[in-house]
């Protein structure tokens, strides 16, 4: 059968079980767009080319299978740089194709010509430069099985436009031949032993279970673990929604603004169980005092995360689910062979009542004053309540980020959607259209910050033409509020460039503008009501402008390059945390 | 070990495409890694190149390069090779001033460097001397009082010693069964 490379890259897409892409057509991938129209691909025109990475990260991120976007050259791919590393730096799978002028022409400075593949080399987990229209059936299948297997990434496929164009006999691959890519997915039997082994003997341990359980679908074998062994659970902003919440063993999120109980449990833990997380500076604080007392046993996928920042006394190379799963065995055999009394694994009792303690003097606060001004952490307590609980919550970066990673429960995998590694303002409303294409569903909720908000709102043109009716929160302080509390805590109170205007833009009116339905907030009794509507309207996308408390700040905090024993408790404690 | 940085040979089997020199200085150069010579040449299966990399570091940095490298997907194999376990070569062109008088001292030191003079002009000659790295330094050493003009090195490039390869069959085939 003769195809265009072209049809051949739409038939390779089909054939890996696309359903949906996201993309904007141009110049050099006008080729690919034209065979589209005839594919049973759903497309989603997006207005900016970040906006269509970002989706296909938040349909990854929801769906677990790998995005697909569709963007031509130069500018369409300089603009989707920003979503590659952000999916390289969380390891979301994606796959980009991208326009490029004439393989005749490439080196000449040619109209919309930039190297792409050049540029975001550092960026993707691999990616190639097709120079034959015969290679495109290979290059996707390749492209997929690299994005997908051992630490999920994003790759990137270039595509000539003149290679597009080409003819090529249609052949399907029966396998895959990368001989320098070969993921360990099985961990090694005797390292398994060895973490048994420590583990019978802690008597303050922590699971530090990060992203690798959610990529891994081991949520169900964390559980698992963590019951049989009695072992508490830190799931890192990665890992939000792999351990539930309301379980006992669950002590939430650890770090920079982590809960005073995640981040003295790891501080004072005898042995940290490393699950698919990689000791980012943001949970350690300063790496020389992070958790000193503690050996570390390290499982992930990517052998290079291990002894990248601490040596582990136990590491092990594998897949998280498939390591747990032997892990739960071999601890439960060594359990059963012990007799009670000296030979049987520590009481964990102390440890408990110990996290317990914690729990109850150090909970999170904030302060509703009567008359003052709204406070961002009841819109997303209120938000979180009445919501359905399988909600699927994203976030953009910054101080709303981490109220809603701290406030919100999460009992279900895949219900948490953020930029953790790379900090990308603007993913919210994007990531969010992804994620509620994948999973129609589903409630989405952006929360999203005013500064975040107005570098990427425009893609909710794209979900009311595309009827993909999220909804967003937006928690406005008229401030790049982190910024401003790191101005005010670090900076003597010098504000430089932080100030936005609570009503410029009015978001009420630019919400109707894009087609969706507006609602400004301005009291706390009224932020009930408000989402109330907003859960009921499925028929367009729903803007919610909370006008909220410029003054209030993230806490608890660990300060950049601290220590975690300097952590900051919110001032509001010393009046209202003691009970 | 004490921390230092020092250097290390790796001998790197890749793919043989195009873009896998810039993989791979790159991943070097967003790692923070120097490095000190580069050597790349296809091997006896023309579907794979040989990079053999020197590269200034600590070992467990270097543990950490070797790791990342590894993840690019067209590198196939690394090998550290320790210097007392490596056979190492590296050819230098240097030319060096040479007077009248100075002349027959150079030809000489070459002799004894069993190196070679390829180009002779009215007051300089070119000198090709191959041998281990150490050897090169030396003989860099000895003319710089003539005067050097210009100088290249090829970067060395190394395989593993089949001494220790065949003591390793060995000893597989004399454990008792």
């Amino acid at each position: 059968m003769k195809l265009t490379g072209a049809q051949a890259l739409i038939k390779s897409l089909e054939m890996e079980g696309t359903e949906v892409m996201f993309g904007l057509p141009g110049g050099a991938i006008l080729p690919v767009y034209d065979p589209l129209i005839d594919s049973s691909i759903r497309h989603i025109l997006v207005r900016h080319e970040q906006g269509a990475g970002h989706m296909a990260e938040g349909y990854a991120h929801a769906t677990g299978r790998p995005g697909v976007a569709m963007v031509t050259s130069g500018p369409a791919a300089t603009n989707i740089v920003t979503p590659l590393c952000d999916a390289y730096m969380d390891s979301i799978p994606i796959v980009v194709i991208t326009g490029q002028v004439a393989y005749s022409v490439i080196g000449s400075d040619a109209f919309q010509e930039c190297d792409t593949v050049g540029i975001t080399m550092p960026v993707t987990k691999h990616n190639w430069l097709v120079t034959d229209a015969q290679d495109i059936p290979r290059i996707v299948q390749e492209a997929f099985h690299v994005a997908t297997t051992g630490r999920p990434g994003p790759v990137l496929v270039d595509v000539p436009k003149d290679i597009a164009n080409q003819h090529m006999e249609w052949h399907w691959p029966d396998s895959i031949d990368l001989p320098g890519y070969k993921p360990t997915t099985k961990g090694h039997a005797k390292q398994i032993k060895d973490a048994a082994r420590l583990m019978a003997t802690a008597r303050r341990p922590v699971i530090y279970a990060g992203g690798g359980i959610l990529k891994a679908r081991a949520a169900e074998t964390l559980r698992e673990l963590a019951e049989l062994t009695g072992f508490p659970v830190v799931t890192t902003l990665m890992a939000r929604g792999a351990f539930p919440d309301d379980h006992e063993l669950c002590l939430g999120m650890p770090g920079m603004h982590g809960n005073y109980t995640a981040v003295t449990a790891m501080q004072q833990s005898d042995l940290l169980v490393a699950l698919g997380s990689r000791f980012d500076d943001r949970v350690t604080g300063k790496v020389d005092t992070f958790a000193p007392g503690a050996k570390v046993i390290h499982v992930d996928i990517d052998p290079a995360e291990l002894g990248k920042v601490r040596r582990p006394d136990v590491p092990i190379v594998g897949d998280c689910r498939l390591v747990i799963e032997e892990m739960v065995k071999t601890v439960a055999a060594d359990r059963a062979k012990r007799a009670p009394g000296e030979d049987a694994w520590p009481s964990l009792d102390a440890w408990h009542a110990q996290l317990q303690d914690w729990k109850e003097r150090y909970p999170l606060v904030y302060q509703q004053e009567e008359g003052g001004p709204l406070k961002p952490q009841l819109c997303i307590d209120v938000l979180r309540d009445r919501s359905p609980d399988d909600t699927i919550v994203v976030a953009g970066v910054g101080q709303h980020q981490m109220w809603t990673s701290q406030r919100w429960k999460f009992n279900h995998p895949y219900t948490w959607v953020n930029s953790g590694g790379l900090g990308t303002m603007g993913f919210a409303v994007p990531a969010a259209i992804g994620a509620k294409v994948g999973k129609p569903e589903r409630t989405v909720w952006a929360v999203d910050g005013d500064g975040c908000f107005q570098m990427t709102a425009q893609e909710l043109v794209t979900a009311s033409a595309e009827r993909v009716p999220i909804k967003v929160a937006i928690l406005n302080n008229a401030y790049l509020g982190m910024v401003r509390q790191w101005q005010e805590l670090f900076y003597e109170e010098r504000y430089s460039e932080v100030y936005l205007s609570p009503d410029l833009p009015d978001y009420v009116k630019w919400a109707e503008a894009m087609g969706c339905v507006g609602i400004r907030v301005d009291a706390p009794e009224e932020v009930e009501p408000a989402i109330d509507k907003a859960n009921e309207i499925d028929d367009r996308p729903v803007v919610i402008d909370f006008r909220t408390d410029y003054r209030e700040k993230v806490y608890p905090m660990v300060p950049a390059g601290h220590s975690n024993d300097e952590i900051i408790l919110d001032p509001a404690h010393d009046t209202y945390g003691e009970r | 070990m004490n921390g230092e940085p020092q250097h290390h040979i790796l001998s790197v089997l890749v793919e043989n495409k195009f873009g896998v020199l810039t993989r791979i200085a790159g991943l070097f150069a967003r790692r923070g890694f120097n490095i000190v010579s580069l050597a790349v040449s296809p091997t006896e299966d023309e579907r794979y190149s040989r990079m053999t990399i020197v590269v200034d570091a600590e070992s467990t940095s270097l543990e950490q390069v070797t790791k990342q490298l590894n993840k690019l997907v067209p590198v196939i194999k690394i090998v550290e090779l320790a210097p007392a376990e490596a056979v190492e070569r590296e050819l230098m062109l240097v030319t060096v001033k040479a007077t009248s008088e100075a002349r027959s001292q150079i030809t000489e030191l070459a002799a004894i460097f069993e190196a070679r003079i390829e180009d002779v002009g009215y007051d300089a000659l070119t000198i090709l001397v191959a041998g281990r790295p150490d050897k090169l330094d030396a003989m860099s050493d000895l003319l710089q009082p003539f005067g050097i003009v210009e100088l290249q090195r090829t970067g060395r490039i190394a395989l593993p010693k089949l001494a220790r390869r065949a003591a390793r069959l060995r000893a597989v085939k004399t454990r008792p069964a």
